[in-house]
């Protein structure tokens, strides 16, 4: 639909542009170095040696070492993994604690797992306050000795509201339960330390930061049981079968490495343009609502609702500019419920419709934010004239 | 991603009538803000019984929009009559296509457009009088039934892309299947007309009704001591009334429903749905 060439990209929650330089870097091993790191003869196992460099790089960013990550092909199967690892390890263990705001990846897995295992499972999924915030008293409260896994993202996808993991890891621990993280969304955008916050998994996916799709990365934390997932071969220590997705796995090494260099640029500079983009758009369109925690967010992510337009309407005209972004509304989420984030927050129907997620990146320009903010009151006026709600 | 035609995507971008009409003759208003959709549907109504203007206000995806946009050109100009024959799938039509997910923005079209047309004649629409199937969307059995009748739907899924029942908790799924039996049960293989579907005016279905009524079920049911009263014809729905020991009898339902409506439907046309007069 877009009327003109020009793309403004601020979807990077959902998919980023692979790097430059990642891409660079990948590029042989598609050509001249198409050896497999199995092989005993030295074209196949200098390739081997690179695999290991990038795990090094993935490890630098996390604080963690190297041979505690395994490459997977995505967040999905490293959030599997995991979770499943977890319950095979400790079979006399049923009970997942989890949240209502989780991704599919873990929240369609937990509630899919009766049928999956054939065994009864009990899942807590702890609700949110309105800004998307959870109540600790709570959380340490569900905690029982039946508890296998808690399974809490480290920053929401939908509106960025970052959980305190450090706390909520230490509250795991003293009751003796072992503590997953999908990370997916918070790994490149904030400092993440796994020496400071001991959770026994985190999940990571490439194409979120800049790498290309098809690679993730699950960590396990030295003497965390572990059951595999994909069985096969004796790849990643034997702990994931599969030859390993060479090329891929070089990029998310690289882009793990800019991404380190890029930390504080994230927060500062993208922060500033999300700042400016969200600040303006409160302020130049009445009747628009910040959906999440104002300060305990992550910098890229902004989440704002046009109260009695819808969506996926809102999309499409953007769309006209080549403007990129999402919208938590029913038509858009695939089913005809709006986002199951926004509802566990209590966001009111008339909002949860008319929510649109712009996700930033280092790649936006300010020349973008204000292009921006100089399409959309034009576009939700619009709407709004259409609206039988609007009672402008 | 969408797949929408350049007709839908038009119709969109550059919506015809949108706005409110003031003197309007008839409003229908369906859907709400907890839906994800909802339309107003204006319609100013002249003294030969044609609609002069129409004029739409939406809240809703593109579809949606577009379907509003669609209904108000297709029926400016069409006399009542004409205009209550509309379809959701001449909706769909006029605008090449919409994707399966979408049906029910059609379907808000064509209800808007009957309950724009009930409220200019002053009637309530049997629809509202159903049994409510669907508690997140507000679907009754009426309205499914129908759709499953018109669009000859099979499966749940296909029931909630046209009527949006059974898409949010999905604790009704059981009922629809139900009413899918129901309707596949007693549906009548439908015969091929030459030159495209039966169609029949109003007064043409009230006197063959009448007929049917006076020829086979009047005396039938005199048998028992009941009777029955032809009360309105609204679109397929035809409203009656049971008389004399009908009005007692616990099995009056079955009745209409096995007898009476599968009378008219062999006879009369066979989309027609028999409903009892609350009044």
């Amino acid at each position: 639909m877009s009327e003109n060439s020009r793309i403004i990209y601020m979807d990077n929650n959902a998919t980023t542009m692979v790097a430059p330089e990642v891409l660079e870097t990948m590029m042989p091993y598609f050509s001249d170095l198409y050896g497999n790191p199995s092989s005993m003869h030295n074209f196949g196992g200098q390739v081997g040696k690179v695999v290991d460099r990038a795990r090094e790089q993935v490890a630098a960013l996390l604080n963690a070492s190297p041979d505690e990550l395994i490459f997977t092909s995505c967040g999905t199967e490293s959030d599997s993994t995991a979770i499943l690892s977890a319950l095979q390890a400790q079979p006399e263990k049923r009970h997942i604690v989890t949240t209502r705001v989780e991704h599919p990846a873990v929240k369609n897995l937990c509630e899919s797992l009766d049928s999956l295992t054939g065994h009864k499972h009990r899942i807590t999924q702890l609700p949110v306050e309105s800004d998307g915030t959870i109540d600790l008293q709570r959380y340490e409260d569900s905690l029982t000795d039946e508890t296998a896994i808690v399974s809490v993202m480290w920053a929401n996808n939908e509106t960025g509201v970052i959980f305190p993991i450090e706390k909520m890891v230490e509250i795991a621990k003293s009751h003796g339960v072992l503590f997953h993280t999908d990370a997916v969304q918070a790994v490149g955008k904030i400092p993440i330390d796994l020496d400071k916050v001991p959770v026994d998994f985190l999940s990571l996916s490439g194409h979120k930061l800049h790498a290309p799709k098809g690679v993730g990365v699950l960590y396990v934390r030295k003497r965390t049981p572990f059951v595999p997932f994909v069985i096969g071969g004796h790849q990643e220590h034997g702990r994931r079968g599969g030859t390993e997705n060479v090329s891929s796995i070089i990029g998310l090494g690289k882009a793990c490495e800019i991404a380190g260099r890029h930390i504080k640029t994230e927060n500062t500079v993208v922060r500033t343009l999300r700042d400016k983009l969200e600040s303006g758009l409160l302020k130049s369109i009445p009747k628009a609502i910040l959906n999440g925690h104002k300060t305990m967010r992550l910098p890229n992510t902004s989440n704002v609702s046009f109260e009695y337009v819808e969506g996926e309407a809102i999309l499409l005209h953007m769309d006209r500019f080549g403007i990129c972004a999402s919208s938590g509304s029913a038509c858009t989420s695939g089913s005809l419920e709006p986002s199951h984030v926004l509802r566990a927050m209590g966001v009111p129907f008339t909002a949860a419709h008319g929510s649109i997620r712009f996700s930033l990146s280092v790649y936006n320009t300010e020349d973008e934010v204000d292009f921006i903010l100089e399409k959309m009151p034009a576009i939700i006026a619009n709407l709004r004239e259409m609206s039988p709600f609007w009672k402008g | 991603m969408w797949e929408y035609t350049e007709k839908v995507k038009e119709h969109f971008l550059n919506p015809r009538n949108v706005g409110e009409i003031e003197d309007a003759d008839g409003i229908g208003e369906v859907g709400s803000l907890a839906c994800g959709d909802a339309l107003t549907l204006y319609l100013k109504v002249g003294e030969d019984k044609k609609i002069i203007d129409a004029k739409f206000k939406t809240f809703g995806c593109a579809s949606a929009i577009a379907s509003s946009s669609a209904l108000t050109e297709m029926v400016k100009g069409l006399s009542i009559e004409e205009a209550s024959k509309i379809t959701n799938e001449d909706i769909a039509d006029y605008l090449g296509e919409l994707p399966k997910e979408k049906m029910h923005c059609s379907v808000m079209g064509r209800e808007a457009l009957e309950a724009a047309i009930a409220n200019y004649q002053g009637v309530i629409l049997p629809m509202a009088q159903g049994e409510v199937v669907c508690e997140c969307f507000g679907v009754t059995d009426i309205e499914i039934k129908r759709a499953v009748e018109e669009s000859s739907l099979r499966t749940i899924e296909e029931v909630t892309n046209f009527t949006k029942a059974g898409g949010g908790c999905g604790k009704c799924e059981e009922r629809i299947q139900e009413l899918i039996d129901e309707v596949r049960k007693t549906a009548h293989p439908k015969p091929i007309p030459m030159g495209g579907p039966k169609r029949m005016t109003t007064v043409q279905k009230i006197k063959m009704i009448e007929d049917v009524f006076d020829r086979e079920v009047r005396p039938t049911l005199k048998k028992d001591g009941g009777d029955i009263e032809l009360i309105d014809v609204d679109g397929d729905f035809v409203i009656v009334a049971l008389r004399g020991a009908c009005v007692s009898c616990a099995k009056s339902q079955t009745t209409l429903k096995e007898y009476v409506e599968k009378k008219l439907r062999e006879e009369v046309l066979d989309t027609l749905i028999v409903e009892e007069s609350k009044v």
